[in-house]
């Protein structure tokens, strides 16, 4: 009895201490995760001699917006920043056109044929024929140098049309029976039956869609060389990665000095990602269901 | 009741044709986009040239693919194709599955939330300014970790241009971008374990060790093996965004990829035949390993001791 009292009070003492431990580990690992975006918020936000000498290390010193101000006079920022916007919106409204139309009619189990077209929708997620072949395709279509290439050109995602699908199928059947009997046509089943059923797979699937569409940069890079049309993505490589763009601001630093390149950088990056972070409370929440949609299925 | 069937079938047939019609647009796109592509792959067999088109090019049959085997890029790049993949399995996979686990015995359900959201946010980053952060914080003129160096009298590294550091960086920064992702599912698997086992492992004298010994990794277990099968399947789709952001040609040696390989190739040298051709290898090989690995996952998610 006693032995057995002291046994649970030294589990207990080693659990209070795993906890502790554990608390400063994930603290740590938070930090981790956190702190590369931190450091581009202080830096943006810091002097540019402070920045090259190394002294902002998490917190801003010598606080001012200057680099901000100039950062935006970079000509063509608010112009592919607007390009985004375009192409993000008018990209998923595309994409849930196309995937809600086709995962709708392969989730129909009356629909003829039905496993040969599963079939011809899921070799494209095994088979992709790569870089080359989709480059001169755009080109043979015309496409090169025009909005509709992304927009049009990445119009479903293979994987995506499966998450709807599986969502589709998951519909009772009785529902549609119903208004098959009051004479609904297919159509009108989707629209008033399927899509009010489905709304939080179909945000999810939107969001996923509007992530990519924000965040991608290869194929913009490929299909989209004019600067005016250009995505934000586009203008952050050549500005930030591949420091194509010059910059202005002063070789030599002291106090005085307001921005300096690495400064601007910063600033430019923290105006690109303002918008991820303002929506990022509540697409995480879909994302999470995304992924479990997702992995049932896989 | 012969009208009666007649109309029926009438009703059937506009009901499929709708659904048809319905489909159409997904359909053609698919073809436009997807199949028509993969009809350019003829010119892996050609001496493909823009002007000349796929019609009036010559044929060179698989001289494309010898020249590519018996190139030193060959070698160059799967090496780098399977160290990269290498390293992000032993140190990248499993480090999603520890974070999960230390992430589930928190019991502090705000702290936890904070820890999972931060987790997930770099996720949600641009890989170019992820790559741009990057590039930036390891600058050796004014960035932060060359300054920390030469402040603690250390020499400055530029890090970028040092073959031996990319393997490394790239793990490092793939770790911070996905950690959270992956850990959603390992998290929610993690959920899914009845308490109860816990609260007899306790009354037992199991201490946490054997807790997470005996009754949590085995829980797990199942997804573990399904996203590590996954995850080797679709090894040739290695972070290609990423690589070719990061790499310069004095890091090749050991960042090179067959897909960044194939870029430079084609859209740098114009030679679009052995790039399509390099490609069309890289997809073919793709292919076995992710169907394979689906059949396996499939297999042993049935048959495993679950």
């Amino acid at each position: 009895m006693l032995k057995n009292k002291t046994a649970s009070i030294r589990t207990g003492m080693d659990e209070r201490v795993f906890d502790i431990l554990n608390i400063l580990f994930l603290s740590f690992l938070g930090l981790f995760f956190l702190y590369p975006i931190v450091y581009v918020f202080s830096a943006s936000l810091s002097k540019p001699l402070y920045v090259a000498t190394g002294s902002v290390i998490f917190f801003p010193k010598g606080i001012s917006l200057d680099s901000f101000f100039a950062a935006a006079k970079l000509p063509l920022l608010w112009r592919s920043y607007a390009n985004t916007i375009f192409y993000t919106a008018a990209g998923t409204i595309v994409n849930m056109i196309l995937t809600c139309s086709g995962a709708y009619v392969l989730s129909k189990s009356e629909l003829k044929g039905r496993s040969f077209w599963v079939l011809v929708v899921v070799v494209t997620m095994w088979f992709d024929p790569g870089i080359i072949p989709r480059y001169l395709n755009f080109r043979d279509l015309h496409l090169l140098n025009t909005y509709s290439s992304v927009i049009i050109g990445f119009g479903v995602n293979t994987f995506n049309l499966i998450i709807l699908k599986t969502f589709f199928e998951s519909i009772p059947g009785s529902l549609e029976e119903s208004a098959r009997i009051d004479g609904a046509n297919q159509w009108q089943i989707l629209r008033k039956i399927y899509l009010p059923l489905s709304t939080p797979a179909l945000v999810t699937v939107a969001l996923f869609y509007a992530v990519s569409r924000w965040n991608g940069y290869f194929w913009m890079m490929m299909l989209v060389t004019d600067d005016k049309k250009a995505p934000l993505q586009v203008l952050l490589k050549k500005l930030i990665v591949q420091k194509e763009i010059p910059l202005e601001g002063v070789k030599i630093l002291d106090l005085s000095t307001r921005y300096s390149q690495d400064t601007i950088i910063y600033a430019v990056i923290v105006i690109s990602i303002i918008p991820v972070l303002i929506v990022y409370p509540i697409v995480q929440r879909f994302f999470k269901n995304g992924i479990m949609l997702g992995a049932v299925k896989g | 009741m012969s009208t009666i069937k007649i109309r029926s079938l009438v009703h059937f047939d506009t009901e499929q044709l709708m659904l048809y019609v319905i489909g159409l647009p997904c359909l053609f796109w698919f073809i436009l986009f997807q199949y028509k592509p993969m009809s350019g792959l003829v010119i892996a067999f050609q001496n493909y040239s823009l002007f000349k088109g796929i019609s009036r090019s010559p044929w060179c049959g698989l001289r494309n693919f010898t020249d590519f085997l018996n190139s030193p890029y060959f070698y160059t790049t799967f090496k780098n194709t399977f160290v990269l993949n290498l390293w992000g399995l032993l140190i990248g996979f499993p480090f999603a599955i520890i974070f999960a686990l230390f992430l589930n015995e928190i019991k502090n359900r705000v702290f936890k939330t904070v820890i999972q959201t931060v987790s997930f946010l770099p996720y949600f980053i641009a890989v170019v300014v992820c790559c741009g952060i990057l590039i930036n914080m390891l600058s050796p003129s004014t960035g932060i970790v060359n300054s920390i160096r030469s402040g603690l009298g250390k020499e400055k590294i530029f890090f970028l241009s040092k073959p031996e550091w990319f393997v490394p960086i790239y793990t490092g920064l793939n770790i911070w971008k996905t950690t959270g992702f992956n850990a959603v599912i390992y998290l929610a698997a993690l959920s899914g374990i009845d308490p109860s086992m816990y609260d007899a492992a306790r009354i037992d004298g199991a201490n946490k060790f054997h807790q997470l010994w005996n009754i949590t990794i085995p829980s797990i277990l199942p997804t573990i093996v399904v996203t590590l099968v996954l995850k080797i399947g679709s090894m040739l789709n290695i972070g290609f965004e990423t690589i070719l952001l990061l790499y310069q040609p004095a890091t090749y040696s050991t960042a090179d990829v067959i897909s960044t390989y194939v870029y430079r190739l084609g859209m740098v040298e114009n030679n679009f035949g052995l790039a399509t051709a390099v490609g069309l290898f890289n997809a073919i090989i793709g292919f076995l390993l992710v169907y394979s690995s689906n059949k396996l996952s499939r297999k042993l998610t049935q048959t495993s001791l679950w």
